[in-house]
């Protein structure tokens, strides 16, 4: 695709480059690290290198001799000084009789994962707080770990040794428990899938890191944060410090993507405030990639069980999951929440009668789990996807004919549809998006060569993969969410002002982290109000600036936030409109507004551009009587459905049976995300996405030993995909505008993730059929393809 | 991570890095393209209290007709190697497997020398060397002496070289018009191998030498397989025996059994391609 520079009329929908990234590429962006200021002292963290253990006794006398040290305080000095008046937030309790142990910034007197702070040193450089930090003598009294959901399950040791259970709740979805157990009891086939999900590391470009800075009087602090989420960090800083909302600023600077690690409200942010506060001195740190392992809460983590009921042509009488997810050591701001972001998806694109989900936490002596690009919907997109490819085998029918049998309106366009998992899909159209991946992908001559290397006994067999996902976005309707216990709204708020000089100044509370915000706010507005997008300048990411927001996560932005910035433009245009009216002594029933102008229907000489209208406006001089000056508008929008993005993915991957060894070939994705605004930006979220979910398929994984440590914390061993393991993909969409919103909008920012870690998997699945290979673990490693074809031949044999 | 504190001397000649080591024993190592030291620096894995910097050094950066060998300087660049007319002429293993070296900013500053003074079992150059039947030129105290590869590699992160000693010179005989094959298998185009192996069908009465990668505590020449081959073998029977006398280590990329499975099958590759 390429993106042009020119300011058309019309530039929604068309691929403009962002105006972030000049900044961003020639290394001008600010990220916290590189913003210093005199006086900052370094954290050093003093972690627990033991899964679970009590703190016997801390001696820091040496540490805190060192030159440059400032302070060491452990966990129970800290608590004696009053630094907090309540435990780190866990804002979704899924039930009410969740379990949530507390979980302080320092531990006090157990460490519950390896990486749990137990101490902290405050040192003039980064180098000297990480030196003490090493001189800090910790005592433990080991105690037995948790370290898998199995042995969470099992419960012989406990991840809190003053609880006598492991399980944190049980949450279901149980629409109809009779009508799913009739479906499965009359069903001609039944398949059942049980899956891994394994932990992944999260692995944004720019590590986590604070600095907070003291105002020079006191009492205030600006806390500069690489998050996603300052506003909520604001509220939650507030909630368990006691400091007053009103005396914290919270900036995110140039933030390095997120992919949800960054949504947290983690002991490092918590530590900066406070310390800052008390010293009066700046605080700061940068996490390590290393120390990232630890520090930063980690995705995924669940067993699942999905069995799907069906009569004999394959068309689904009911879907029953059960899914046991790893919370790790504690409940951080979301983590119980995640799965039951997933629960409504197990159905997938299906028209399914029958459904029931449930779902139980477990805590574990591992690092906090939390949201990670999807957050649970990847998960039940997998879910799904995989088992629909054993029903295609189970009816022996191929997994595009098993797909089309089953798609909500028939595979036809459909509105506002009921779903059996309660939701209301807003808009779909799936067998278009089929027949277009199909297509793209060359179907038929991709199964004609698979045929010739199986019919001539090659060494690299070759294996198609489809997936057709749908995912939850534009988080979400505030009243959604109050019926899910999550401890806050869903809206999103826009200002829209006119500067005198014709210019434009949007302040957003959606946070950006990498999506270009920037430019497609400025798109939408640029054809909103009929000016150049050059003219617009987008504010965000402060607090101070933008004092209102919910931030950035879920898919929400443009499907929330966007249409706020859209409607707080219309706004701005009836207000104006009655300016001009007045001005232009019309009637403003016969003005319209088109081009940046208005102008009196049927008079195509009488006109009146909207900047001359934002400069009366901004002069007072002549406004009609009793309206205030400026031209200035703002909304807050809170959106009365989610929205449903959908796609169709096919993964080809070659399997060389020698080594075991799988390389992807060639991926197709059609994506409809509604409305475009810049296709630009959507390929490079679509591009993102396909190979985060890739990696899960095929490279990454955070793998314990048995005393819960980290064998692969590193990127050494920890295996990022760079652009050398992918293909050029081949991309297109659809377009089927949602019905949740003014701009049709959905919103793109996880689609690739779960769409395409099910298709690559289904892809090895189908390579390996003829040996009798009905499922094979993420990620498919080249030692566990060898072993499982080994395994299947031996079957065989 | 960070490293602990070190000192750091910049040598300015070849002598000047030996007087330094001399004088450190040690506690000195010696620092060229720094990829495999600093990073187990920054783990704390290796703390040395003195880094005597050789990168700059130029005048061991070269590659030279030596008559029956490529003569190369200690610290030449990876990238310097792959992109050699003499080597892909001559020694056209060495080139090769030297674009098979990590990244293109890991190859612009990682040396020969470095990699082979590592002596890291998992690394490229190392089975190259080998399979080459090339030789390093030392130099300490007393003067030079030259050590042949298969006498290099004397244990995990061990090699013959003394703690005075610097790596000067490596010579790679000419296998002009030879067969030649490295076969690397990895998860991703940057990443060490799981196994590789290496061979050069020398054409001079030799035979075939084949050095494999990650099989055992250091880098070594399959004897089993140049035995075989000696004694007349086809190159899928002496490719079954290319875990024989191998220690393969087990990690999160594979156990003992699968690489000893991908040595046989990698060899079996690489004799093919070479045409033994």
């Amino acid at each position: 695709m390429t993106a042009t520079e020119s300011a058309p009329a019309n530039v929604v929908g068309t691929p403009r480059l962002r105006k972030e990234d000049p900044k961003l590429l020639t290394g001008e962006g600010k990220y916290v690290d590189d913003i210093h200021v005199p006086g900052e002292l370094w954290m050093g963290m003093v972690r627990s290198p033991h899964a679970h253990a009590k703190i016997s006794s801390i001696e820091t006398s040496a540490a805190a001799e060192m030159d440059g040290v400032h302070a060491v305080y452990t966990g129970a000095q800290l608590a004696d000084m009053g630094l907090w008046i309540a435990p780190l937030p866990c804002a979704w309790p899924v039930t009410d009789d969740m379990v949530n142990p507390p979980h302080f910034p320092v531990a006090t007197e157990a460490a519950h994962h390896v990486g749990d702070i137990v101490a902290v040193v405050l040192a003039d450089s980064r180098y000297g707080a990480v030196d003490a930090a090493e001189l800090v003598d910790v005592e433990y009294e080991v105690l037995p770990a948790v370290a898998s959901i199995a042995e969470a399950r099992d419960g012989s040791a406990t991840a809190h040794h003053d609880l006598d259970s492991n399980k944190a709740f049980h949450w279901p979805l149980m629409p109809d428990p009779d009508a799913l157990e009739a479906a499965f009891a009359s069903a001609t086939h039944v398949v059942k899938g049980e899956f891994v999900q394994q932990r992944l590391i999260p692995a944004a470009m720019e590590p986590r890191g604070v600095l907070a800075i003291p105002s020079p009087a006191g009492g205030d602090v600006t806390l500069y944060s690489a998050t996603q989420v300052p506003h909520i960090l604001k509220v939650m800083i507030a909630a368990t410090t006691g400091l007053p909302e009103a005396k914290l600023r919270i900036i995110a600077p140039s933030v390095g993507g997120g992919f949800g690690a960054k949504l947290n409200v983690n002991p490092d942010e918590l530590l900066a405030v406070t310390l800052a506060n008390k010293l009066g001195r700046a605080v700061r740190w940068t996490e390590s990639r290393s120390e990232a392992a630890f520090s930063t809460h980690q995705g995924r983590g669940q067993l699942q069980t999905i069995e799907i009921a069906a009569d004999e042509s394959g068309k689904i009488a009911g879907v029953r999951v059960h899914i046991d997810a790893d919370m790790g050591a504690y409940m951080m701001l979301i983590t119980p929440g995640v799965p039951l972001l997933g629960s409504f998806l197990y159905t997938g694109v299906y028209d399914v009668p029958a459904f029931g989900f449930t779902c139980d936490g477990y805590f574990t002596n591992l690092t906090p789990t939390d949201a990670y690009r999807g957050a649970g919907r990847p998960e039940a997109s997998y879910a799904i996807e995989r088992a629909m490819d054993m029903l295609a085998a189970k009816v022996g029918v191929g997994p595009d004919e098993i797909r089309r049998r089953n798609y909500l309106g028939g595979g036809g366009p459909f509105e506002n549809l009921e779903t059996a998992s309660t939701l209301v899909f807003d808009s779909g159209n799936y067998g278009p998006s089929m027949d277009a991946a199909l297509e793209m992908a060359g179907y038929a001559d991709l199964r004609a060569e698979q045929q010739r290397r199986r019919d001539a006994g090659e060494s690299k067999q070759m294996g198609i993969g489809l997936c057709t996902y749908v995912e939850i976005c534009g988080l979400a309707p505030s009243r959604a969410l109050g019926g899910l216990n999550y401890g806050a709204g869903g809206w999103e708020h826009a200002v829209v002002r006119f500067l005198p000089t014709g210019k434009v100044e949007v302040v957003t509370g959606s946070t950006p982290h990498g999506q270009g915000h920037e430019t497609s706010w400025s798109m939408i507005v640029a054809d909103k109000l009929g000016i150049d997008p050059d003219d617009v300048q987008v504010l965000h990411s402060d607090t101070a600036i933008s004092p209102l927001g919910l931030d950035t996560y879920g898919s929400r932005s443009l499907a929330v936030g966007g249409v706020a910035v859209a409607m707080a433009c219309d706004k701005v245009i009836e207000k104006a409109k009655l300016i001009a009216a007045h001005q232009m002594e019309a009637n403003a029933d016969d003005l319209e507004f088109a081009g940046g102008a208005f102008t009196v229907k049927g008079s195509p000489e009488s006109t009146m551009p909207i900047q001359a209208i934002a400069f009366g406006a901004f002069t007072a001089h002549n406004l009609p009587d009793g309206m205030e000056p400026n031209l200035q508008e703002q909304v807050t929008f809170d959106p009365p459905n989610f929205a449903f993005p959908f796609g169709t993915h096919v993964a080809v991957v070659e399997v060389d049976e020698d080594t075991g060894d799988v390389s992807l070939m060639d991926y197709t994705a059609i994506d409809d995300c509604g409305t475009q605004i810049n296709p630009l930006i959507v390929e490079g979220q679509v591009h993102g996405g396909i190979v985060q979910g890739v990696a899960q398929a095929l490279w990454e994984e955070a793998s314990y030993d048995a005393d819960g440590n980290c064998k692969n914390p590193s990127f050494l061993d920890y295996l990022v995909p760079s652009a050398a393991e992918v293909p050029s993909m081949k991309l297109g969409s659809t377009t089927t505008p949602s019905t949740s919103n003014p701009l049709g909008v959905k919103g793109v920012g996880e689609a690739g993730t779960i769409g395409s870690a099910a298709a690559v998997i289904n892809a090895v699945c189908d390579a390996l059929s003829p040996y009798g290979v009905t499922d094979i673990a993420m990620p498919a490693t080249p030692a566990r393809v060898w072993k499982t074809i080994q395994q299947a031949k031996g079957g065989q044999s | 991570m960070i490293p602990a504190p070190v000192d750091y001397v910049e040598a300015e000649s070849a002598d000047a890095a030996i007087a330094a080591l001399t004088q450190h024993g040690d506690e000195a190592k010696l620092l060229a393209g720094g990829h495999s030291l600093i990073p187990l620096m920054k783990f704390r894995l290796a703390t040395p209290t003195v880094l005597v910097d050789i990168g700059r050094l130029g005048d061991l950066s070269y590659i030279n007709d030596g008559g029956d060998h490529i003569a190369i300087g200690a610290l030449t660049t990876h990238r310097a190697l792959e992109t050699s007319a003499l080597l892909q002429a001559d020694a056209p293993i060495m080139a090769h497997v030297a674009s098979q070296v990590g990244d293109p900013s890991v190859r612009h500053r990682g040396t020969l020398g470095g990699s082979l003074a590592h002596g890291d079992p998992a690394s490229d150059l190392p089975a190259a060397l080998l399979a080459s039947g090339g030789s390093v030129v030392a130099k300490g105290p007393n003067g030079e002496r030259v050590i042949p590869a298969s006498e290099l590699f004397t244990g995990f992160l061990e090699t013959a070289l003394a703690a005075d000693e610097l790596m000067t010179e490596v010579r790679i005989p000419k296998a002009t018009g030879a067969g030649w094959s490295y076969q690397k298998f990895n998860r991703r185009a940057q990443d060490w191998a799981i196994v590789g192996a290496a061979a050069v069908a020398s054409g001079n009465g030799d035979g075939t030498r084949v050095a494999l990668v990650n099989m055992g505590p250091t880098p070594m020449l399959s004897s089993a397989v140049g035995s075989a081959l000696s004694g007349g073998a086809s190159a899928a029977d002496a490719a079954a025996l290319a875990a024989e006398g191998t220690s393969p280590p087990e990690d999160l990329n594979g156990d003992a059994e699968y690489r000893s499975h991908l040595a046989r099958v990698l060899v079996k590759r690489a004799l093919d391609e070479a045409g033994s």
